[in-house]
């Protein structure tokens, strides 16, 4: 069922659901992360909760006005303007007052939502009948889609997709160094401002499939999930287009294969599974790797500390220092050092020698800020240097046993 | 308006809001100063999952297990969000993103795959409650407030909030004076050996325990509302954290009678039938003072900051 699913074999609606899910999920990733990249992910949040009056008050008029009131097209212009006055709102908070945007997005969200339902029970109670269905845009509810709201939906995310293409240098830089940008010339406020008007036509589209409490999820995990791979912004960019779109999809999928399985939700949790798998896996910034590299770590500083001992006749007591010396060979069971044991302590011994004299002359300053008590000094210094040195320290000496 | 009909149908709802709004208000002001204004937000998404956990595992809709479940929810919420950004070195905003609507939406995907349609228990319900439900119907009068008999069938919510708030004004009154410290100055607050973290984390308990019970009586919106709005318009008024705590009380009580009475009464009196949802309307009352409050304020710049720019 499943399968079937995924192949895009369940019907012409399911399909239809999946095709614009998957297009919403990319362009909401993209988007989302240049808001991720420019710290300001929550302010997703009021501006998908300032939706909600806007799309009481169109239903309203366009009733009131004798037409259908559920008209998806009208409802969506109506959701943008309230979600643009929301915005408008938020930005005069944090620019002409001394709250902090943190406080603005939650005043926002809050008062919006709040009005948004003081609607909705109007809807309710006025009796223009057939409920309208606004709940759905709450979650978000895929049953039962038009023809015409899939093809709005699709035509939405690829347009935004297409925008985003379009101003995704001028994005990132401000993104990365707004200040930089600045003195480059560009309108700093305007391209914020086209970054949000971007965020809101997500969130507009969004609003249909996964509801208005749930699209800031699709907005901010792609993003994370993709700074976890990479350095680089334009593959961030790219791999948060590919996990918005791949988890939209699968939810989308996965929701229409069983019943009772929302598509919302599902798609939030997809997501939040890839984020959780890069989180724990990703090379180099994930948790995993994170572990390893402490373990190595830990690992070369046990055994330098565990050469130098052998090398001044110390017992070593530590467990670890001793395994990791008999393993590499350097010490016999009952602790005795090898040969190549000897070696390798009379070299860390020597090596830390030289590195005291380099710390302690003047004409080595910049290489003696690169001590950390592991670094090998040929990676630092010269043979000429080294030999240089030596003649300092004189010749070796007998270890004494 | 007559007290046999206010006093059963507006006197116990009336005093829950008041109380919901002050108990999220009070702790809303430091977490306002804290920069951590959204913990509220996050909380009280959180707490849907707790609450169809606790609902499954019981069975029945019980208030205890119920709110123990959804202070559980907020303490695992607040753990997984220092985890992610401390594990993933991601931005605060972000990892509390990742975390609140993730389990919101594992919540509400419990909720829609549990038979639930037997018990009154929807998402509609947690997002913004049913105030207007709590009512006294044992009380004939005023003279009710007198009767034994009649208080014994008060709303279990309105002692519940009640004490909720005592123990909130409590908790701020006995550490008033390190909470004003380590809020305005954290460094300082440490070398005079008060613990900044175990106190950041109990004001965030208080926060949550404050938002579970409010969340249980009125809904979700509400609770968001009241930690941002009075606290902010507040912070509009004073310059001084004890005048914003008392502003802040103000607005929160304000908020909650006007929003209740134009809720309940505001649409009759412009001819319609039906009270509108008083939760909704509380909540856009106290945006509509945080904007007078925006806009005339005495101290609503930033200090230093020239005026008119």
């Amino acid at each position: 069922m499943l399968i079937d699913a995924l192949l895009l074999q369940l019907g012409y609606n399911a399909t239809l659901v999946a095709i614009g899910a998957t297009l919403l999920g990319i362009s909401a990733g993209v988007t989302g992360t240049f808001l991720f990249l420019r710290k300001r992910a929550l302010v997703s949040d009021a501006i998908s909760h300032a939706t909600l009056p806007g799309v009481c008050i169109a239903f309203l008029l366009m009733a009131s006005f004798g037409g259908d009131g559920r008209n998806l097209i009208g409802l969506l212009l109506g959701s943008a303007a309230s979600a643009s006055v929301g915005l408008w709102c938020l930005n005069w908070l944090t620019r002409n007052t001394r709250l902090a945007e943190d406080a603005a997005i939650g005043s926002v969200l809050s008062v919006f939502f709040g009005f948004g339902i003081v609607l909705l029970t109007v809807i309710q109670t006025l009796g223009v009948g057939r409920q309208a269905g606004l709940e759905g845009f709450l979650l978000g509810s895929t049953a039962g889609m038009l023809w015409a709201d899939a093809m709005v939906i699709a035509v939405g995310g690829a347009v935004t997709l297409l925008l985003i293409l379009l101003i995704r240098r001028p994005m990132t830089l401000v993104a990365f160094d707004p200040e930089y940008a600045a003195a480059r010339g560009l309108p700093v406020s305007k391209i914020d401002m086209a970054m949000m008007g971007l965020v809101m036509a997500v969130t507009v589209v969004g609003l249909k499939i996964v509801g208005l409490i749930l699209i800031v999820a699709l907005l901010i995990i792609p993003a994370v999930t993709a700074r976890f791979w990479t350095e680089r912004s334009d593959y961030v960019v790219l791999l948060a287009g590919l996990a918005g779109g791949l988890s939209a999809y699968i939810g989308a999928a996965m929701s229409a294969s069983a019943p009772n399985l929302p598509t919302g939700p599902i798609i939030v949790l997809v997501s939040f599974a890839l984020f959780l798998f890069s989180l724990l896996f990703a090379p180099n910034r994930g948790v995993l790797a994170a572990v390893l590299r402490h373990f190595r770590f830990q690992r070369r500083v046990h055994l330098r500390q565990g050469l130098l001992a052998l090398a001044q006749g110390q017992p070593i007591y530590e467990k670890l220092t001793l395994r990791l010396l008999r393993n590499g060979g350097l010490v016999r069971a009952d602790g005795v050092a090898t040969d190549k044991g000897k070696a390798r302590a009379a070299k860390a011994l020597r090596d830390e020698r030289r590195w005291a004299v380099v710390r302690s002359d003047q004409a080595h300053e910049a290489a003696a800020a690169l001590y950390d008590g592991l670094r090998q000094i040929e990676s630092v210094l010269t043979q000429d240097q080294i030999t240089e040195i030596d003649r300092q320290i004189g010749g070796p000496k007998e270890v004494l046993a | 308006m007559s007290g046999e009909e206010f006093v059963p149908l507006s006197l116990t709802p009336l005093l829950i809001g008041i109380f919901a709004a002050v108990a999220c208000a009070l702790p809303g002001n430091f977490l306002l100063l804290r920069k951590q204004a959204l913990i509220g937000d996050a909380i009280s998404h959180v707490v849907l999952p707790g609450i169809v956990v606790a609902f499954l595992l019981t069975g029945a809709i019980s208030a205890a297990p119920m709110m123990l479940g959804a202070a559980g929810a907020a303490v695992v919420a607040v753990v997984l969000i220092e985890a992610i950004r401390r594990l993933g070195r991601i931005e605060p905003g972000a990892a509390m993103g990742v975390v609140f609507t993730t389990m919101f939406a594992g919540g509400v995907l419990l909720l829609e795959q549990t038979d639930t349609s037997s018990v009154h228990l929807d998402v509609e319900h947690a997002l913004y409650g049913n105030l207007e439900s709590l009512i006294w119907l044992d009380a004939v009068g005023w003279s009710s407030l007198l009767d034994v008999q009649a208080l014994a069938h008060l709303p279990v919510e309105l002692p519940r909030m009640a004490l909720t708030l005592l123990a909130v004004t409590l908790f701020i009154a006995m550490f008033w004076r390190v909470l004003k410290i380590s809020t305005f100055d954290e460094g300082f607050a440490r070398t005079l050996g008060i613990r900044t973290n175990l106190l950041g984390l109990a004001l965030v308990i208080t926060a949550a325990v404050a938002a579970v019970a409010a969340f249980d009586a009125v809904g979700s919106i509400i609770v968001i509302a009241m930690f941002i709005c009075p606290p902010a318009a507040a912070r509009m008024m004073s310059n001084q954290l004890e005048g914003q705590v008392a502003w802040s009380v103000g607005f929160a009580v304000l908020s909650a009678v006007f929003g209740y009475v134009l809720a309940g009464y505001g649409p009759l009196w412009l001819g319609a039938q039906d009270a509108v949802s008083a939760a909704g309307m509380i909540a856009t009352v106290s945006g509509v003072i945080l904007a007078v409050a925006a806009r005339f304020g005495p101290c609503r710049t930033r200090s230093g900051a020239p005026v008119g720019v």
